[in-house]
């Protein structure tokens, strides 16, 4: 258990800067979820605070104590690899026994403290078992066993969970918050899935080409993304963006000539994205007009996919089976919209 | 995925075929087949006449002190050159592996002596360990080691291991990287987070990986300096001083070509070749397992 720091981090490889002014603060037992687009710099992030690479700015605080140049052998901080990073060639007990042993722990001690791992992991049984012979899930938990029966002061997990079928993910997903919370550990977790991002993290970090888009409670990201890129990457499905003319006094008028009145916009007239979610958009008479090009009837809700008069496509999820026609008319919920700078993507 | 080529007619293939069935007849089977002719036959002293004496040459070798010795002599040159140049191979592949600057100039630097004919890589070790014109024979001599090879059994040895296992790194060199690279990088990292550093991870991590590399290349190792080292050690030392470096492949030389005793020299080459099949054979089935994992 222990607190994480770091100030003003940077990583470059070459002429390539790949991670920028990277400030965060972890309390202790605290859950960071970082996410982003592929490349964004996540693994490398990660890999930093692990020591596996050495950042070429900043500084990285584990506990108090800086651990920018130390190595990872002695930072005391378990990952759970996206492959697993399995020992292939020891059993499923010894991959586990293995950082215990190099403590020169006692052989009753660490039997006892990888019986218990692995009774708390349902994986007692196959504890003789080679990696090779146990099935993506199960070396997703002996990976697991594996950083928890060090009790590290962190848990770092580079997407441990995108390598198995969606139903297995969903119960993991549960697991790894259940355990994090019960131990109590420090972590940081990395994902490209917006669900285990929104429903595993205390708090989210979002990635945005190597710098920080936002770093908030993933109900703050939702409810106020700091960016239309922010605002595009959490929630499912996507947010619509729809070009618009800041009017004076609280009002936007879409590129089709609708005006949409927006409570409390302020900021001086100009260029704005109109962010609203597809939840947020509903049927009404005398409404923009929208022609329908797809319905997608879901059970519980229809999704529906249609373009506006001046051609700006436009998703609207209506509850229930809707019956819905060629041409709809629909509304933007005024007090669920969000206004960004056309030319910074910032909120406004 | 295995590639098979299928071929129209038969004339084609066997053409294709011909020149190396042809090389392997001439080169191989002929001379085989006469030394397992003359491996029953005795020669008078003038070599006009020779008569048949079955199995005879075989067992005088193998009661003969001397082939005894020698084959003592071969186990001891075999696992020396195996454990110097997998050693020393080892040990370029794993700094070769790590990033260091000039990596590219460094392996084919490390490619060339394998590339060397044997009696020139002997000349280049001549070259710097003769008492009087190496550099390095010299410098021993100078700083008052009795140094020269040519006169004292263990320096002589020392110095055939070291030019034969000097030939043979190059080539443990480029499958010990091939092994060190194929293991994933994750798994090296898991064990440096899990505070293994140093020898303690490469022995309980990197050594048990590159296990199926170190075995396959020992056969390798043995087979090359068991049969293929009689070219280095007949330009160094002739197997001499004295027989301090006579392994089978020179006794063969020497009885055969040298001291014109046909038949016994042909029953050790049956002797060898048998030794040369059941490595072959243990060498295939290493690649075959490698191949099947
Ligand atoms: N060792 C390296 N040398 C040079 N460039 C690198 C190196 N490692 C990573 N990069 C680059 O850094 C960028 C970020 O890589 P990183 O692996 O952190 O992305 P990521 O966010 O984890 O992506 P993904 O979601 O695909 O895993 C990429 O553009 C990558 O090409
Ligand atoms: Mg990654």
């Amino acid at each position: 258990m222990a607190t994480l720091e770091l100030h003003g981090v940077e990583k470059r490889f070459g002429p390539a800067s790949i991670l920028a002014g990277i400030d965060l603060a972890l309390a202790d037992g605290e859950m960071l979820v970082i996410v982003g687009a592929s490349g964004c710099g996540k693994s490398t992030l990660l890999r930093l605070v692990a020591g596996l690479e050495t950042p070429s700015a900043g500084r990285i605080v584990l506990d108090q104590r800086d651990i920018t140049q130390l190595d990872p052998a002695a930072r005391d901080i378990a990952m759970v690899f996206q492959n697993y990073a399995l020992y292939p060639h020891m059993s499923v007990f010894d991959n586990m026994a293995y950082a215990l042993r190099i403590r020169g722990l006692s052989r009753n001690e660490i039997a006892a403290q990888v019986q218990a791992t692995a009774e708390l992991l349902g994986i007692g049984a196959l504890l003789a078992r080679k990696p090779r012979q146990l099935s993506g899930g199960q070396r997703q938990r002996v990976a697991m066993g594996r950083a928890i029966v060090r009790s590290p002061k962190l848990f770092l997990f580079d997407e441990p969970l995108s390598n198995l079928d969606a139903k297995l993910r969903v119960q993991m997903r549960a697991e790894i918050r259940r355990l994090q919370r019960r131990l109590g550990v420090t972590s940081l977790y990395v994902t490209h899935d917006q669900v285990e991002a929104m429903t595993l993290g205390d708090r989210l970090l979002v990635l945005e080409g190597g710098r920080a888009a936002q770093l908030a409670t993933p109900m703050e990201v939702f409810a106020r993304p700091a960016t239309v890129y922010v605002a595009g990457f959490i929630g499912a499905p996507a947010m619509n963006f729809l070009p618009a003319a800041l009017l004076p006094g609280g009002a936007v008028q879409l590129s089709g000539g609708q005006v949409v009145a927006v409570p409390g916009a302020v900021g001086s007239p100009g260029a704005v994205t109109l962010g609203v979610r597809p939840e947020h958009v509903s049927l009404a008479d005398g409404g923009i007009p929208l022609a329908v090009e797809l319905v997608e009837p879901l059970g519980s809700e229809t999704l529906v996919h249609g373009r506006m008069a001046d051609g700006t496509a436009l998703l609207a999820k209506l509850p229930g089976a809707a019956p819905v026609g060629d041409q709809v008319a629909v509304a933007l919920a005024p007090d669920a919209l969000h206004l960004f700078d056309a030319a910074s993507g910032r909120r406004l | 995925m295995e590639r098979r080529t299928i071929f129209p007619g038969r004339l084609l293939p066997i053409l294709l075929a011909a020149p190396q069935l042809l090389l392997t007849a001439v080169f191989f089977l002929w001379p085989a087949g006469q030394a397992a002719w003359f491996s029953t036959a005795r020669q008078d002293a003038f070599g006009l006449r020779s008569e048949f004496v079955g199995f005879e040459n075989f067992s005088d070798l193998l009661t003969d002190p001397l082939y005894r010795e020698s084959v003592g002599r071969t186990a001891l040159f075999c696992a020396l050159v195996a454990a110097l140049s997998m050693g020393v191979a080892l040990l370029l592949a794993v700094f070769a592996d790590r990033e260091i600057r000039g990596r590219a100039a460094y392996r084919t630097l490390l490619i060339w002596p394998y590339a060397i004919a044997p009696a020139v890589a002997a000349v280049l070790w001549i070259l710097v360990l003769h008492p009087q014109v190496g550099l390095v024979g010299r410098w021993l001599n100078r700083h008052g080691v009795a140094w020269d090879y040519r006169l004292r059994d263990a320096q002589a040895m020392s110095v055939v291991v070291l030019a034969s296992a000097w030939k043979q790194v190059s080539y443990d060199f480029i499958f010990f990287l091939a092994g060190l690279q194929a293991i994933p990088r994750t798994v090296t990292e898991a064990a440096r987070m899990d505070g293994a550093r140093g020898w303690r991870r490469f022995r309980t991590i990197t050594l048990p990986l590159l296990a199926p590399t170190v075995l396959f290349l020992l056969v390798v190792n043995l087979v090359y300096a068991a049969f293929d080292t009689f070219g280095t050690i007949q330009a160094l030392t002739g197997g001499g001083p004295g027989k301090a470096t006579e392994t089978l492949v020179v006794k063969v030389y020497r009885d055969g070509v040298v001291n014109l005793d046909l038949g016994s020299s042909s029953a050790q080459s049956v002797l060898l070749m048998g030794g040369v099949i059941v490595l072959t054979m243990l060498q295939f089935r290493f690649l075959g397992r490698r191949r099947a994992d």
